[in-house]
């Protein structure tokens, strides 16, 4: 709870950032995004991380507003990528559209897919629930793999070089601008979201349906709309892989895809923003630190090569359990711990 | 302080006493078991008409047909507003549109809500504006917005939870939570506001505030109330008219004086024939069937 601050019109006091340090907070962010690319123009590897955390962000967040804001629990987070991307895919590929337009075009399919896939949601809770959208999951995939002529079938796809003014967008640093700032949209429309009746009507949905629906929300539409606009964000996810990468297969969005995003939002907690933001990075930056240490370790150990893709699926395995144990609330709780910790400091309470 | 609403609590078009909602023959039954047998009854605008009955007698069974989580098999629930609206075949979220709101008896609230939010929640169906203004919070969006907000103040400063309006509502006590549970109920702007069992384990401290929150509610708003209430005290005191039901049937209805001496009534209370209204004696033990 922040004290001793007080505001003079309901304008201000529903402001997002309300305090002095929220806004520096912010504005230290906003600035490292900026230089981040200008320091590390020589570092691919860095800004290929930082271009692969910026659409797991945009992805987890879209996952986020349908299982942690509307709790709809959803597997079918790969498939609605494979969406996004091949929807991207094939239709720059084959004929010939801007990569924009394609992007444009992926999401609203993916959007009609998913709210497709949320139909059984007005009937099913939870697991049942949870076990449809696997069903997504699978359907989706068996047709990406089945249908060639269109797909390209178990072969990749190749989608063309994305330009802007003859300029080639899918260099590491050109694509962190196209990323971040759809990072940056992304982010605003969906703390807007949950400022208005739209996101409270999730909200209200994931904590008693019943009452919602007296209260005169419309569950069906709602659930729909949930996964509309969550596929809507995933399918960009998808779409931006496919530009990105140059490259579309199916192994890119098979069941592991689904999990593992489902393991951003819990680590990172669930049905908040920052917490997409914070699961998104760990989640993304663990696999590559791992194979950092294990390349360092080489020397030491030579048997490290071997064991890694052990190590990491263990440690992978390890971080969630040890996360739903001491803080199933996230990495977004330990954050606000640290906050709260420096708000009252050098007192404790 | 008092001061003007800035949005009237009730949106009812009806003068006080005409009929507002007329429950025709309804028939409620769970497999082979009868909850609710032929049920006749009216509310008129602006009453506090009080439902009673011993326990499994068929009174929330009664409010979830009526705000549309239960189908009857049988009958009819007319609401007259601005005109007749046959509300039996509809979806809840389709009723609370008209007008009808509800209170649980065991708290329904979104609990990880601050109470603003719950408030602003219960306000949902008079909020206009669209997805795509929502999602940049910018013109009507946020007009909208700070207006209900506004709105919700009201109801805030009347239901006396000021100093709480940020916390979340998991985290308050049981009698506050019912307090806001009434109040996101009120932001819908209700033409009848149906509450079940509003003063259920509170104190007589409580008891007495809630007791008074209704009494505002219908007296400076209009608000119809329809209540579930086991304190008799407080249901002899407060409602204009009564119905009492058991074992599914209607087998009373009037002003408190009548109830209290129907012999009827007074045997499924008592199984004798004795007054089972006496203040100020617990009669906890009274709701025992021979």
């Amino acid at each position: 709870m922040i004290s001793g601050i007080f505001h003079s019109s309901y304008e201000k006091d529903m402001a997002l950032r309300r305090t002095h340090a929220q806004k520096i907070r912010l504005v230290i962010l906003f600035l490292f995004l900026l230089a981040f690319p200008f320091i590390f123009r020589e570092n691919r590897y860095y800004l290929t991380l930082a271009n692969q955390v910026g659409i797991a962000i945009i992805g987890a967040i879209g996952l986020n507003i349908l299982v942690g804001y509307t709790g709809q629990i959803s597997l079918g987070q790969g498939g609605f990528m494979a969406v996004g991307a091949y929807t991207a895919g094939i239709l720059t590929a084959r004929l010939g559209m801007p990569w924009w337009a394609s992007t444009i075009a992926a999401c609203f399919a993916t959007a009609l897919v998913g709210v497709l896939f949320g139909i059984p949601s007005l009937r099913l809770k939870g697991l049942y629930l949870a076990i449809a959208t696997l069903s997504a999951q699978v359907i989706i995939l068996w047709i990406v793999t089945n249908w060639g002529a269109v797909t390209g079938g178990v072969e990749a796809l190749v989608v063309p070089n994305p330009t802007l003014f003859g300029v080639r967008l899918n260099s590491d640093f050109n694509f962190y601008w196209v990323t971040w700032l759809l990072v940056l949209l992304v982010t605003i429309a969906t703390v807007n979201l949950f400022r208005t009746h739209y996101g409270r009507a999730f909200i209200a949905i994931r904590d008693q349906d019943i009452a919602a629906s007296v209260m005169g929300v419309d569950l069906f539409k709602y659930k729909l709309l949930a996964f509309a606009i969550s596929s809507f964000l995933v399918g960009l996810a998808g779409a931006l892989t496919a530009h990105y990468r140059s490259i579309v297969t199916w192994e890119r969005f098979t069941v592991d895809v689904s999990v593992l995003y489902l393991a951003m939002i819990i680590i990172g907690g669930l049905g908040s923003v920052t917490g997409s933001f914070l699961g998104a990075t760990f989640m993304t930056l663990l696999p590559a630190l791992l194979t950092n240490l294990g390349r360092a370790a080489r020397g030491t150990f030579p048997a490290i090569d071997s064991l890694l893709p052990f190590i990491q699926q263990g440690t992978f395995g390890l971080v969630i359990i040890l996360f739903l144990i001491f803080e199933p609330e996230g990495l977004n709780k330990i954050w606000r711990n640290i906050k709260d910790y420096f708000r009252l400091w050098p007192f404790s309470y | 302080m008092l001061r003007g609403f800035t949005n009237t609590l009730n949106s009812s078009q009806l003068q006080a006493g005409e009929t507002q909602l007329r429950v025709e023959n309804i028939q409620l039954n769970f497999g082979g078991v009868a909850a609710l047998m032929d049920i006749n009854l009216a509310v008129r605008q602006s009453e506090i008409l009080a439902i009673i009955g011993p326990n499994g007698a068929g009174k929330t069974s009664l409010l979830n047909c009526i705000s549309g989580l239960y189908r009857p098999q049988r009958g009819r629930i007319l609401f007259y507003n601005d005109k007749e609206h046959e509300v039996t075949r509809l979806k809840p979220h389709q009723i609370a549109r008209l007008g009808i709101a509800r209170s649980f008896q065991n708290i329904e609230l979104f609990r990880h809500m601050s109470v603003l939010d719950n408030l602003l929640a219960g306000a949902h169906i008079h909020m206009r504006s669209n997805l795509f203004s929502s999602l940049i919070y910018w013109g009507t969006a946020q007009r909208e917005h700070i207006r209900f907000r506004r709105f919700v103040e009201d109801i805030i400063d009347l239901l006396e939870i000021e100093s709480i309006r940020n916390n979340t509502v998991g985290s308050l006590s049981y009698g506050l939570q019912k307090r806001v549970e009434m109040g996101r109920a009120l932001a819908m702007q209700p033409s009848i506001l149906l509450l079940d069992e509003p003063m259920a384990g509170m104190n007589s401290e409580e008891k007495e505030d809630m007791a008074r929150f209704i009494l505002d509610i219908n007296e400076e708003h209009g608000v119809t109330i329809v209540l579930i209430e086991h304190d008799m005290g407080v249901v002899m005191d407060i409602s204009d008219r009564i119905v009492v039901l058991n074992f599914g049937q209607k087998i009373g209805e009037g002003t408190p004086d009548e109830v209290r001496n129907n012999p009827l009534v007074v045997k499924a209370y008592l199984g004798e024939e004795k007054s089972p209204f006496k203040f100020g004696q617990s009669n906890n033990n009274n709701h025992g069937k021979e």
